[in-house]
């Protein structure tokens, strides 16, 4: 499968379960999961930053336009995208990873922790972000802190669930580095 | 020039991120003139058909819930039929204070119109609700939305051509003029962002008489809604130091979990009745 198609097919898949899956949970009243940004933490190593961040912003865009408010989300996603790389240099252990694999997973990047880790920065930034927006048109301080911490915890724990389920099998591209 | 090139070409990521940034938030911050703009009709018109599909499904899952609301309603109007009451007296004649009689001796004022919901949700901070009825369904912008049971949805905020989105109760810029019944009190019914279903009623004095369980129905003084729809209990009764004021917080009677049909009503009367607060406006400020 070209790499075109899976990311558009992985566009929509997520977005749909994102909408009409995920977003109808709301526990205690307080946490909504969100793993529809797990297409840009799954984007390639390569390939243009300016033009990934274009993407992220498509995705949020899309999200909102299905919750009718726009500008939340594609914040964001555009934020996760543009921090994506720095974390990916701070964690990758293996010499040339990044050539020989196409994208982050539990296998590129050398292990499960560093794929938590990796996974775990970048929700907090995107939840972080998103609350923060939200935050300041209701202006509740506490209220957005514990919002943040434990709608993170449950995004991760789908996030490694779905790392379990569904191993993204990748090939080791030799002889590139 | 040499190294302003350099410069962009060294911050390019940075300055994308920046542009993208500063354009989510003018959306988000902005977002009642993005309304109008032709994207967000595009948009409305996409999400509303793939949420049409989905809402099948949905759907034929909570009949069970919808058919009970049904009859629940059914029961209301049937109670409301002429061939309940008798006419006690037939001497005395009633005298109309309106001047544009229809034969009937009445005038229509609100119109209801039922509409299917597609999508709703409750999750966000702002919640907005969207209907498979548009403009060319006769919906108009600022037409109260009211549950089947006559209990407060929302307010229609954006008209397509085909479906329509309506703020909920359950958004941060909602805001409904509302009555207690016992007591009169005029206050305005708002949400705190946090638990669904649960609004306050702010803006009434400690002076009022209020009991738990109390109802809370619209005041009518605005043009979106009639006078008396319920729009809920009170659940809690707390006050607030720094005012003399009580926040009250109401038990919705809509409930946001599962609304499947709701009825948009129309003011047939609003445009006058604009109209002449513009001109007293008008000759005020001159």
């Amino acid at each position: 499968m070209g790499t075109l198609l899976k990311n558009m097919l992985r566009f929509i898949l997520l977005i749909l379960v994102q909408v009409y899956v995920l977003d109808r949970i709301h526990l205690h009243y307080m946490v909504t999961p969100y793993i529809y940004f797990l297409f840009i933490l799954w984007m390639p190593f390569e390939g243009n930053r300016a033009f990934q961040m274009l993407i992220a912003f498509a995705l949020g865009f899309t999200l909102d336009g299905f919750r009718h408010h726009p500008g939340f989300h594609s914040a964001a996603c555009v934020l996760v995208a543009y921090l994506r790389p720095f974390v990916v240099n701070l964690l990758i252990s293996q010499q040339g990873a990044e050539n020989n694999y196409q994208e982050p997973s539990a296998k590129s990047m050398g292990g499960f922790i560093p794929y938590l880790v990796y996974a775990g920065m970048l929700t907090l930034v995107h939840h972080g972000w998103l609350f923060f927006l939200e935050a300041m048109q209701f202006g509740d301080f506490w209220y957005f802190i514990v919002k943040t911490v434990f709608s993170t915890a449950i995004s991760l724990l789908l996030i490694m669930i779905v790392e379990l389920l569904f191993s993204r099998k990748q090939a080791f591209r030799t002889n590139t580095v | 020039m040499h190294n302003l090139f350099l410069f962009f070409r060294r911050y390019f990521n940075f300055i994308v991120l920046l542009l993208l940034q500063g354009f989510s938030i003018y959306l988000l911050v902005h977002y009642n003139s993005y309304h109008n703009a032709l994207a967000s009709n595009f948009m409305n018109e996409v999400t509303g058909r793939v949420n049409t599909q989905f809402n099948k499904v949905d759907y034929f899952f909570k009949l069970r819930n919808t058919n009970e609301v049904l009859i629940k309603n059914n029961e209301r109007l049937v109670n409301l039929l002429n061939e309940n009451f008798e006419k006690q007296d037939t001497s005395t004649k009633i005298v109309s204070e309106n001047i544009f009689n229809d034969t009937t001796g009445r005038k229509r004022k609100w119109q209801y119109f039922s509409a299917k919901v597609v999508s709703n949700s409750v999750a966000a901070q702002n919640n907005f609700i969207a209907i498979n009825r548009g403009a060319g369904q006769q919906i108009k912008k600022d037409d109260g939305v009211v549950d089947l049971n006559n209990g407060v949805v929302g307010i229609v905020t954006e008209v397509g051509e085909n479906y329509s989105v309506i703020m909920s109760l359950l958004h941060k810029d909602s805001k409904i003029s509302a009555k207690l019944k016992k007591g009169g009190e005029v206050g305005q019914v708002i949400w705190d962002g946090k638990e669904p279903n649960r609004l306050s009623l702010i803006e009434i004095r400690k002076s009022a008489l209020v009991a738990k369980g109390d109802t809370v129905y619209t005041s009518g003084f605005t043009t979106t809604f009639p006078y008396g729809l319920m729009i809920g209990t009170i659940d809690e009764i707390v006050k607030d130091k720094s005012t003399n004021n009580y926040i009250l917080y109401l038990k919705s009677t809509a409930n946001f979990y599962n609304l499947q049909y709701v009825n948009a009503i129309e003011n047939l009367q609003r445009e006058e009745v604009d109209q002449l607060l513009k001109n007293a406006n008008i000759k005020v400020n001159n």
